[in-house]
Protein backbone atom coordinates (compact mmCIF):
# COMPACT_ATOMS: atom_id res chain seq x y z
CA UNK A 1 0.00 0.00 0.00
CA UNK A 2 2.42 2.54 1.21
CA UNK A 3 5.18 1.89 -1.26
CA UNK A 4 2.75 1.75 -4.10
CA UNK A 5 3.02 5.47 -4.44
CA UNK A 6 6.74 5.24 -5.02
CA UNK A 7 6.54 3.06 -8.07
CA UNK A 8 4.04 3.85 -10.74
CA UNK A 9 5.02 0.78 -12.69
CA UNK A 10 3.62 -1.54 -10.02
CA UNK A 11 0.36 -2.21 -11.71
CA UNK A 12 1.76 -2.71 -15.20
CA UNK A 13 0.45 -5.98 -16.60
CA UNK A 14 2.75 -8.61 -18.03
CA UNK A 15 3.94 -7.49 -21.42
CA UNK A 16 3.84 -10.90 -22.98
CA UNK A 17 1.11 -13.23 -21.74
CA UNK A 18 3.37 -15.37 -19.58
CA UNK A 19 1.14 -18.37 -19.02
CA UNK A 20 0.58 -18.96 -22.70
CA UNK A 21 4.29 -18.97 -23.35
CA UNK A 22 5.37 -22.28 -24.75
CA UNK A 23 8.95 -23.24 -24.17
CA UNK A 24 10.11 -24.77 -27.39
CA UNK A 25 13.72 -25.48 -26.69
CA UNK A 26 14.52 -29.15 -26.39
CA UNK A 27 16.79 -31.17 -24.15
CA UNK A 28 19.58 -28.62 -24.46
CA UNK A 29 17.39 -25.74 -23.24
CA UNK A 30 19.21 -23.91 -20.52
CA UNK A 31 17.91 -22.16 -17.48
CA UNK A 32 19.04 -18.90 -18.96
CA UNK A 33 16.89 -19.26 -22.05
CA UNK A 34 13.95 -20.40 -19.97
CA UNK A 35 14.44 -17.36 -17.80
CA UNK A 36 14.54 -15.12 -20.82
CA UNK A 37 11.38 -16.74 -22.11
CA UNK A 38 9.35 -15.97 -19.04
CA UNK A 39 10.74 -12.47 -18.63
CA UNK A 40 10.67 -13.09 -14.93
CA UNK A 41 14.16 -11.70 -14.51
CA UNK A 42 13.03 -8.21 -15.45
CA UNK A 43 10.16 -8.61 -13.04
CA UNK A 44 12.46 -9.58 -10.20
CA UNK A 45 14.82 -6.76 -11.12
CA UNK A 46 11.90 -4.36 -11.05
CA UNK A 47 10.97 -5.71 -7.64
CA UNK A 48 14.51 -5.06 -6.40
CA UNK A 49 14.48 -1.55 -7.78
CA UNK A 50 10.99 -0.50 -6.76
CA UNK A 51 10.82 -1.98 -3.32
CA UNK A 52 13.27 -0.67 -0.79
CA UNK A 53 14.67 -2.98 1.86
CA UNK A 54 12.62 -6.18 2.47
CA UNK A 55 15.65 -8.41 1.88
CA UNK A 56 14.17 -11.63 3.34
CA UNK A 57 11.02 -11.14 1.28
CA UNK A 58 12.94 -10.69 -1.93
CA UNK A 59 15.06 -13.76 -1.23
CA UNK A 60 11.98 -15.88 -0.72
CA UNK A 61 10.36 -14.61 -3.90
CA UNK A 62 13.54 -15.44 -5.82
CA UNK A 63 13.53 -18.93 -4.34
CA UNK A 64 9.93 -19.46 -5.33
CA UNK A 65 10.62 -18.18 -8.83
CA UNK A 66 13.59 -20.52 -9.12
CA UNK A 67 11.57 -23.49 -7.97
CA UNK A 68 8.80 -22.84 -10.47
CA UNK A 69 11.26 -22.37 -13.28
CA UNK A 70 13.16 -25.55 -12.50
CA UNK A 71 9.88 -27.41 -12.17
CA UNK A 72 8.97 -26.19 -15.61
CA UNK A 73 12.21 -27.48 -17.10
CA UNK A 74 11.78 -30.78 -15.29
CA UNK A 75 8.30 -31.20 -16.66
CA UNK A 76 9.53 -30.57 -20.19
CA UNK A 77 12.05 -33.35 -19.83
CA UNK A 78 9.53 -35.73 -18.40
CA UNK A 79 10.54 -35.68 -14.76
CA UNK A 80 7.74 -35.58 -12.29
CA UNK A 81 7.03 -32.09 -11.09
CA UNK A 82 4.30 -32.16 -8.51
CA UNK A 83 2.69 -28.75 -8.35
CA UNK A 84 4.14 -27.12 -5.26
CA UNK A 85 1.82 -25.56 -2.75
CA UNK A 86 2.29 -21.84 -2.91
CA UNK A 87 -0.11 -20.58 -0.30
CA UNK A 88 1.60 -17.88 1.68
CA UNK A 89 1.30 -15.93 4.84
CA UNK A 90 2.72 -12.42 5.03
CA UNK A 91 3.27 -11.16 8.54
CA UNK A 92 4.65 -7.82 9.50
CA UNK A 93 3.89 -4.49 11.05
CA UNK A 94 1.61 -1.98 9.37
CA UNK A 95 3.02 -0.29 6.30
CA UNK A 96 5.75 -2.82 5.56
CA UNK A 97 4.53 -3.50 2.03
CA UNK A 98 2.52 -6.69 2.38
CA UNK A 99 -0.20 -5.73 -0.07
CA UNK A 100 2.27 -4.30 -2.55
CA UNK A 101 4.27 -7.50 -2.56
CA UNK A 102 1.09 -9.59 -2.89
CA UNK A 103 0.24 -7.70 -6.05
CA UNK A 104 3.70 -8.30 -7.43
CA UNK A 105 3.39 -11.92 -6.47
CA UNK A 106 0.31 -12.35 -8.63
CA UNK A 107 2.21 -11.01 -11.64
CA UNK A 108 5.28 -13.13 -10.95
CA UNK A 109 3.31 -16.34 -10.52
CA UNK A 110 1.42 -15.59 -13.70
CA UNK A 111 4.64 -15.03 -15.64
CA UNK A 112 5.96 -18.32 -14.40
CA UNK A 113 2.79 -20.02 -15.52
CA UNK A 114 1.74 -21.14 -12.06
CA UNK A 115 -1.56 -19.30 -12.12
CA UNK A 116 -3.58 -18.79 -15.25
CA UNK A 117 -4.82 -15.20 -15.04
CA UNK A 118 -2.62 -13.31 -12.61
CA UNK A 119 -5.27 -11.13 -11.02
CA UNK A 120 -5.41 -10.32 -7.34
CA UNK A 121 -8.64 -10.44 -5.37
CA UNK A 122 -8.13 -8.59 -2.10
CA UNK A 123 -10.70 -9.33 0.59
CA UNK A 124 -11.16 -8.91 4.31
CA UNK A 125 -13.39 -10.65 6.82
CA UNK A 126 -16.48 -8.77 5.66
CA UNK A 127 -16.23 -10.26 2.18
CA UNK A 128 -16.03 -13.84 3.42
CA UNK A 129 -18.15 -14.06 6.53
CA UNK A 130 -21.91 -13.68 6.40
CA UNK A 131 -24.28 -12.17 8.89
CA UNK A 132 -26.67 -15.01 9.51
CA UNK A 133 -26.76 -18.79 9.34
CA UNK A 134 -26.28 -20.08 5.81
CA UNK A 135 -24.96 -16.79 4.52
CA UNK A 136 -21.26 -17.49 4.94
CA UNK A 137 -20.77 -20.50 2.69
CA UNK A 138 -22.19 -18.94 -0.51
CA UNK A 139 -20.38 -15.70 0.21
CA UNK A 140 -17.02 -17.39 0.70
CA UNK A 141 -17.53 -19.63 -2.30
CA UNK A 142 -18.38 -16.69 -4.50
CA UNK A 143 -15.19 -14.91 -3.51
CA UNK A 144 -13.19 -18.09 -4.10
CA UNK A 145 -14.71 -18.44 -7.57
CA UNK A 146 -13.71 -14.88 -8.38
CA UNK A 147 -10.17 -15.55 -7.25
CA UNK A 148 -9.72 -18.73 -9.27
CA UNK A 149 -6.91 -18.46 -11.76
CA UNK A 150 -5.33 -15.77 -9.62
CA UNK A 151 -4.37 -14.83 -6.11
CA UNK A 152 -6.75 -14.46 -3.18
CA UNK A 153 -5.32 -11.94 -0.75
CA UNK A 154 -6.95 -12.01 2.68
CA UNK A 155 -5.92 -8.92 4.58
CA UNK A 156 -5.97 -9.05 8.37
CA UNK A 157 -6.82 -12.74 8.17
CA UNK A 158 -6.83 -13.18 11.95
CA UNK A 159 -10.19 -11.43 12.09
CA UNK A 160 -11.67 -14.54 10.47
CA UNK A 161 -11.44 -16.32 13.77
CA UNK A 162 -13.10 -14.74 16.77
CA UNK A 163 -12.50 -16.98 19.75
CA UNK A 164 -14.58 -14.80 22.07
CA UNK A 165 -17.76 -15.69 20.17
CA UNK A 166 -18.27 -19.41 19.74
CA UNK A 167 -21.18 -18.89 17.37
CA UNK A 168 -19.12 -16.73 15.07
CA UNK A 169 -19.43 -17.69 11.41
CA UNK A 170 -15.74 -17.08 10.74
CA UNK A 171 -14.93 -20.69 11.48
CA UNK A 172 -17.20 -21.78 8.63
CA UNK A 173 -15.33 -19.52 6.21
CA UNK A 174 -12.02 -20.93 7.43
CA UNK A 175 -13.19 -24.49 6.82
CA UNK A 176 -14.29 -23.74 3.26
CA UNK A 177 -11.04 -21.93 2.67
CA UNK A 178 -9.03 -24.89 3.92
CA UNK A 179 -10.91 -27.26 1.68
CA UNK A 180 -10.30 -25.13 -1.40
CA UNK A 181 -6.65 -24.54 -0.51
CA UNK A 182 -6.21 -28.28 -0.46
CA UNK A 183 -8.35 -29.37 -3.41
CA UNK A 184 -7.89 -26.50 -5.83
CA UNK A 185 -4.20 -25.91 -5.44
CA UNK A 186 -3.85 -25.54 -9.20
CA UNK A 187 -6.61 -22.98 -9.42
CA UNK A 188 -5.67 -20.37 -6.90
CA UNK A 189 -3.03 -19.17 -4.49
CA UNK A 190 -4.15 -17.90 -1.11
CA UNK A 191 -2.11 -15.24 0.62
CA UNK A 192 -2.96 -14.35 4.20
CA UNK A 193 -1.65 -11.15 5.69
CA UNK A 194 -1.66 -9.64 9.12
CA UNK A 195 0.29 -8.44 12.08
CA UNK A 196 2.69 -10.98 13.40
CA UNK A 197 1.48 -11.59 16.94
CA UNK A 198 -2.16 -11.77 15.94
CA UNK A 199 -1.41 -14.15 13.09
CA UNK A 200 0.52 -16.36 15.48
CA UNK A 201 -2.54 -16.54 17.72
CA UNK A 202 -4.73 -17.23 14.69
CA UNK A 203 -2.56 -20.15 13.63
CA UNK A 204 -2.47 -21.53 17.15
CA UNK A 205 -6.21 -21.92 17.09
CA UNK A 206 -6.24 -23.14 13.46
CA UNK A 207 -3.31 -25.51 13.14
CA UNK A 208 -4.73 -26.92 9.90
CA UNK A 209 -4.39 -23.51 8.31
CA UNK A 210 -0.79 -23.11 9.39
CA UNK A 211 0.28 -26.47 8.01
CA UNK A 212 -1.37 -25.85 4.66
CA UNK A 213 0.63 -22.70 4.13
CA UNK A 214 4.04 -23.47 2.74
CA UNK A 215 5.56 -20.04 2.96
CA UNK A 216 5.47 -17.94 6.07
CA UNK A 217 7.19 -14.71 5.15
CA UNK A 218 7.97 -12.09 7.72
CA UNK A 219 8.20 -8.48 6.62
CA UNK A 220 10.83 -6.61 8.63
CA UNK A 221 10.35 -3.03 9.77
CA UNK A 222 12.11 -0.39 7.72
CA UNK A 223 15.25 1.33 8.96
CA UNK A 224 15.36 5.10 9.11
CA UNK A 225 17.54 5.37 5.99
CA UNK A 226 15.19 3.10 4.07
CA UNK A 227 12.25 5.24 5.10
CA UNK A 228 14.10 8.33 3.93
CA UNK A 229 14.59 6.65 0.55
CA UNK A 230 10.92 5.73 0.42
CA UNK A 231 9.99 9.33 1.18
CA UNK A 232 12.28 10.43 -1.64
CA UNK A 233 10.49 8.10 -4.06
CA UNK A 234 7.09 9.29 -2.95
CA UNK A 235 8.08 12.92 -3.39
CA UNK A 236 9.53 12.23 -6.84
CA UNK A 237 6.32 10.56 -7.90
CA UNK A 238 4.31 13.56 -6.74
CA UNK A 239 6.74 16.12 -8.21
CA UNK A 240 7.78 17.56 -4.91
CA UNK A 241 11.17 17.86 -3.30
CA UNK A 242 12.67 18.70 0.09
CA UNK A 243 15.09 21.59 0.23
CA UNK A 244 18.43 20.90 1.90
CA UNK A 245 17.32 21.95 5.33
CA UNK A 246 14.06 20.00 5.04
CA UNK A 247 16.02 16.84 4.28
CA UNK A 248 17.86 17.07 7.57
CA UNK A 249 14.68 17.95 9.42
CA UNK A 250 12.89 15.00 7.87
CA UNK A 251 15.59 12.60 9.04
CA UNK A 252 15.13 14.01 12.51
CA UNK A 253 11.38 13.67 12.10
CA UNK A 254 11.73 10.00 11.21
CA UNK A 255 13.84 9.22 14.25
CA UNK A 256 11.37 10.94 16.51
CA UNK A 257 8.34 9.43 14.84
CA UNK A 258 9.77 5.90 14.93
CA UNK A 259 10.12 6.12 18.70
CA UNK A 260 6.48 7.06 19.07
CA UNK A 261 3.60 4.61 19.32
CA UNK A 262 1.46 3.71 16.30
CA UNK A 263 4.31 4.06 13.89
CA UNK A 264 3.23 2.47 10.60
CA UNK A 265 6.43 2.44 8.57
CA UNK A 266 5.94 3.56 4.97
CA UNK A 267 2.33 4.48 5.64
CA UNK A 268 3.41 6.94 8.32
CA UNK A 269 5.91 8.39 5.89
CA UNK A 270 3.17 8.92 3.36
CA UNK A 271 0.95 10.55 5.95
CA UNK A 272 3.81 12.81 7.03
CA UNK A 273 4.36 13.88 3.45
CA UNK A 274 0.67 14.46 2.92
CA UNK A 275 0.54 16.70 5.97
CA UNK A 276 3.66 18.53 4.85
CA UNK A 277 1.95 19.16 1.53
CA UNK A 278 -1.00 20.64 3.37
CA UNK A 279 1.23 23.02 5.29
CA UNK A 280 3.21 23.83 2.17
CA UNK A 281 0.02 24.71 0.33
CA UNK A 282 -1.26 26.78 3.22
CA UNK A 283 2.05 28.63 3.47
CA UNK A 284 1.77 29.63 -0.19
CA UNK A 285 -1.87 30.52 0.26
CA UNK A 286 -1.20 32.78 3.21
CA UNK A 287 1.27 34.85 1.19
CA UNK A 288 -0.65 35.44 -2.00
CA UNK A 289 1.52 38.42 -2.92
CA UNK A 290 4.73 36.45 -3.14
CA UNK A 291 5.59 35.28 -6.64
CA UNK A 292 4.71 31.60 -7.18
CA UNK A 293 7.57 30.14 -9.12
CA UNK A 294 7.85 26.46 -10.10
CA UNK A 295 10.48 26.33 -7.43
CA UNK A 296 8.15 27.42 -4.64
CA UNK A 297 5.34 25.16 -5.88
CA UNK A 298 7.48 22.04 -5.71
CA UNK A 299 9.72 22.68 -2.73
CA UNK A 300 8.77 21.60 0.75
CA UNK A 301 10.70 23.69 3.25
CA UNK A 302 11.87 22.77 6.73
CA UNK A 303 9.14 24.92 8.26
CA UNK A 304 6.48 22.72 6.70
CA UNK A 305 7.89 19.74 8.55
CA UNK A 306 8.79 21.49 11.76
CA UNK A 307 5.16 22.44 12.35
CA UNK A 308 4.43 18.76 12.94
CA UNK A 309 3.21 17.59 16.31
CA UNK A 310 6.13 15.20 16.39
CA UNK A 311 8.41 18.12 17.10
CA UNK A 312 6.21 19.46 19.87
CA UNK A 313 8.04 18.40 23.02
CA UNK A 314 6.03 16.73 25.70
CA UNK A 315 3.29 15.66 23.30
CA UNK A 316 3.56 11.91 22.81
CA UNK A 317 1.38 11.68 19.75
CA UNK B 1 -35.20 -37.14 -30.43
CA UNK B 2 -32.26 -34.97 -29.49
CA UNK B 3 -33.32 -31.52 -28.34
CA UNK B 4 -31.51 -28.85 -30.33
CA UNK B 5 -31.55 -25.51 -28.58
CA UNK B 6 -28.99 -22.79 -28.33
CA UNK B 7 -25.53 -22.57 -29.78
CA UNK B 8 -23.61 -25.70 -30.83
CA UNK B 9 -26.73 -27.86 -30.56
CA UNK B 10 -26.18 -29.52 -33.94
CA UNK B 11 -22.64 -30.49 -32.99
CA UNK B 12 -21.70 -33.57 -31.01
CA UNK B 13 -21.80 -33.05 -27.24
CA UNK B 14 -19.06 -30.69 -26.11
CA UNK B 15 -16.38 -32.23 -23.94
CA UNK B 16 -15.57 -30.60 -20.61
CA UNK B 17 -12.43 -29.16 -22.13
CA UNK B 18 -14.42 -27.61 -24.96
CA UNK B 19 -16.98 -26.23 -22.52
CA UNK B 20 -14.15 -24.70 -20.55
CA UNK B 21 -12.72 -23.05 -23.65
CA UNK B 22 -16.13 -21.62 -24.54
CA UNK B 23 -16.52 -20.24 -21.02
CA UNK B 24 -13.03 -18.73 -21.23
CA UNK B 25 -14.14 -17.00 -24.41
CA UNK B 26 -17.20 -15.57 -22.65
CA UNK B 27 -15.13 -14.35 -19.71
CA UNK B 28 -12.60 -12.73 -22.01
CA UNK B 29 -15.47 -10.83 -23.60
CA UNK B 30 -16.57 -9.66 -20.16
CA UNK B 31 -19.86 -11.55 -20.15
CA UNK B 32 -21.39 -12.86 -16.94
CA UNK B 33 -21.82 -16.61 -17.11
CA UNK B 34 -24.72 -18.39 -15.41
CA UNK B 35 -25.93 -21.97 -15.18
CA UNK B 36 -29.58 -22.89 -15.71
CA UNK B 37 -31.48 -26.15 -15.60
CA UNK B 38 -34.94 -27.43 -16.47
CA UNK B 39 -36.86 -30.62 -17.12
CA UNK B 40 -39.28 -28.83 -19.41
CA UNK B 41 -37.29 -28.20 -22.58
CA UNK B 42 -40.25 -26.94 -24.63
CA UNK B 43 -38.90 -24.42 -27.14
CA UNK B 44 -41.28 -21.78 -25.80
CA UNK B 45 -40.07 -22.31 -22.24
CA UNK B 46 -37.42 -19.62 -22.06
CA UNK B 47 -37.45 -19.46 -18.28
CA UNK B 48 -35.18 -22.17 -16.96
CA UNK B 49 -34.36 -22.39 -13.28
CA UNK B 50 -31.13 -20.67 -12.28
CA UNK B 51 -28.51 -22.73 -10.55
CA UNK B 52 -27.18 -20.07 -8.20
CA UNK B 53 -26.75 -16.46 -9.14
CA UNK B 54 -25.02 -15.40 -12.36
CA UNK B 55 -21.30 -15.37 -11.75
CA UNK B 56 -20.16 -11.79 -12.19
CA UNK B 57 -16.54 -10.64 -12.03
CA UNK B 58 -14.99 -14.05 -12.63
CA UNK B 59 -11.67 -14.14 -14.42
CA UNK B 60 -11.16 -17.86 -14.81
CA UNK B 61 -13.42 -20.70 -15.91
CA UNK B 62 -12.44 -23.01 -13.04
CA UNK B 63 -15.10 -21.60 -10.73
CA UNK B 64 -17.85 -22.07 -13.31
CA UNK B 65 -16.71 -25.59 -14.18
CA UNK B 66 -16.92 -26.36 -10.47
CA UNK B 67 -20.50 -25.05 -10.29
CA UNK B 68 -21.37 -26.95 -13.43
CA UNK B 69 -20.09 -30.20 -11.94
CA UNK B 70 -22.20 -29.55 -8.85
CA UNK B 71 -25.27 -28.83 -10.97
CA UNK B 72 -24.82 -32.01 -13.03
CA UNK B 73 -24.49 -33.98 -9.84
CA UNK B 74 -27.68 -32.52 -8.41
CA UNK B 75 -29.68 -32.78 -11.67
CA UNK B 76 -28.18 -35.60 -13.72
CA UNK B 77 -31.41 -36.16 -15.68
CA UNK B 78 -32.16 -32.50 -16.38
CA UNK B 79 -31.25 -30.22 -19.22
CA UNK B 80 -28.48 -27.89 -18.09
CA UNK B 81 -27.28 -24.92 -20.08
CA UNK B 82 -24.58 -22.34 -19.74
CA UNK B 83 -25.64 -18.79 -20.55
CA UNK B 84 -23.51 -15.71 -21.06
CA UNK B 85 -24.98 -12.30 -20.36
CA UNK B 86 -23.58 -9.25 -22.09
CA UNK B 87 -24.20 -6.15 -20.00
CA UNK B 88 -23.03 -3.69 -22.67
CA UNK B 89 -25.42 -0.76 -22.92
CA UNK B 90 -27.85 -1.46 -25.71
CA UNK B 91 -27.25 -5.21 -25.66
CA UNK B 92 -28.11 -6.18 -22.10
CA UNK B 93 -29.19 -9.68 -22.90
CA UNK B 94 -28.02 -13.26 -23.20
CA UNK B 95 -25.58 -13.46 -26.07
CA UNK B 96 -24.64 -17.12 -25.90
CA UNK B 97 -26.35 -20.18 -24.46
CA UNK B 98 -25.54 -23.81 -24.97
CA UNK B 99 -26.71 -27.09 -23.51
CA UNK B 100 -24.13 -28.93 -21.45
CA UNK B 101 -26.20 -31.72 -19.93
CA UNK B 102 -29.25 -33.65 -21.10
CA UNK B 103 -31.21 -36.66 -19.87
CA UNK B 104 -30.16 -40.08 -21.07
CA UNK B 105 -33.48 -40.69 -22.77
CA UNK B 106 -35.12 -37.93 -24.77
CA UNK B 107 -38.46 -39.11 -26.12
CA UNK B 108 -39.05 -35.90 -28.04
CA UNK B 109 -42.22 -33.97 -28.86
CA UNK B 110 -45.66 -34.87 -30.12
CA UNK B 111 -47.49 -32.70 -32.63
CA UNK B 112 -51.06 -32.08 -31.48
CA UNK B 113 -53.55 -31.03 -34.17
CA UNK B 114 -56.66 -29.24 -33.08
CA UNK B 115 -59.53 -29.01 -35.55
CA UNK B 116 -61.09 -25.57 -35.81
CA UNK B 117 -64.17 -24.50 -37.73
CA UNK B 118 -63.63 -24.15 -41.46
CA UNK B 119 -61.04 -26.93 -41.75
CA UNK B 120 -58.49 -24.75 -39.86
CA UNK B 121 -55.93 -26.77 -37.93
CA UNK B 122 -54.12 -25.40 -34.88
CA UNK B 123 -50.83 -27.07 -34.04
CA UNK B 124 -49.27 -27.54 -30.61
CA UNK B 125 -46.14 -29.38 -29.68
CA UNK B 126 -46.13 -31.30 -26.49
CA UNK B 127 -43.25 -33.12 -24.85
CA UNK B 128 -43.74 -36.86 -24.39
CA UNK B 129 -41.56 -36.73 -21.33
CA UNK B 130 -43.47 -33.90 -19.71
CA UNK B 131 -46.95 -35.25 -20.56
CA UNK B 132 -48.65 -33.43 -17.67
CA UNK B 133 -46.26 -34.96 -15.16
CA UNK B 134 -45.08 -32.68 -12.35
CA UNK B 135 -41.65 -31.16 -12.21
CA UNK B 136 -39.01 -33.63 -11.11
CA UNK B 137 -40.93 -36.69 -12.40
CA UNK B 138 -40.46 -36.08 -16.11
CA UNK B 139 -37.16 -37.59 -17.22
Amino acid sequence: MAINATCESTASPPVNGGASHSLTHGANGSLASALADTGVNELLGELDRDLIGLAPVKTRIREIAALLLVDRLRRERGFSAGGPSLHMCFTGNPGTGKTTVAMRMATILHRLGYIRKGHLVAVTRDDLVGQYIGHTAPKTKEVLKKAMGGVLFIDEAYYLYRPENERDYGQEAIEILLQVMENHRDDLVVILAGYKDRMARFFESNPGMSSRIAHHIDFPDYQADELALIAQRMLDAMHYRFDDEAKIVFDDYLTRRMAQPHFANARSVRNAIDRARLRHAYRLYSHPDAATSDESLTTIAAADLLASRVFADGDTR
Amino acid sequence: MRVTQGTFSFLPELTDEQIKRQIEYCLDKGWAVAIEYTDDPHPRNTFWEMYGAPMFDLRDAAGIIQELAACRKTFPQYYVRVTAFDSTHGVESITLAFIVNRPANEPGFRLVRQEEPGRTVRYTIESYAVAAKPEGARY
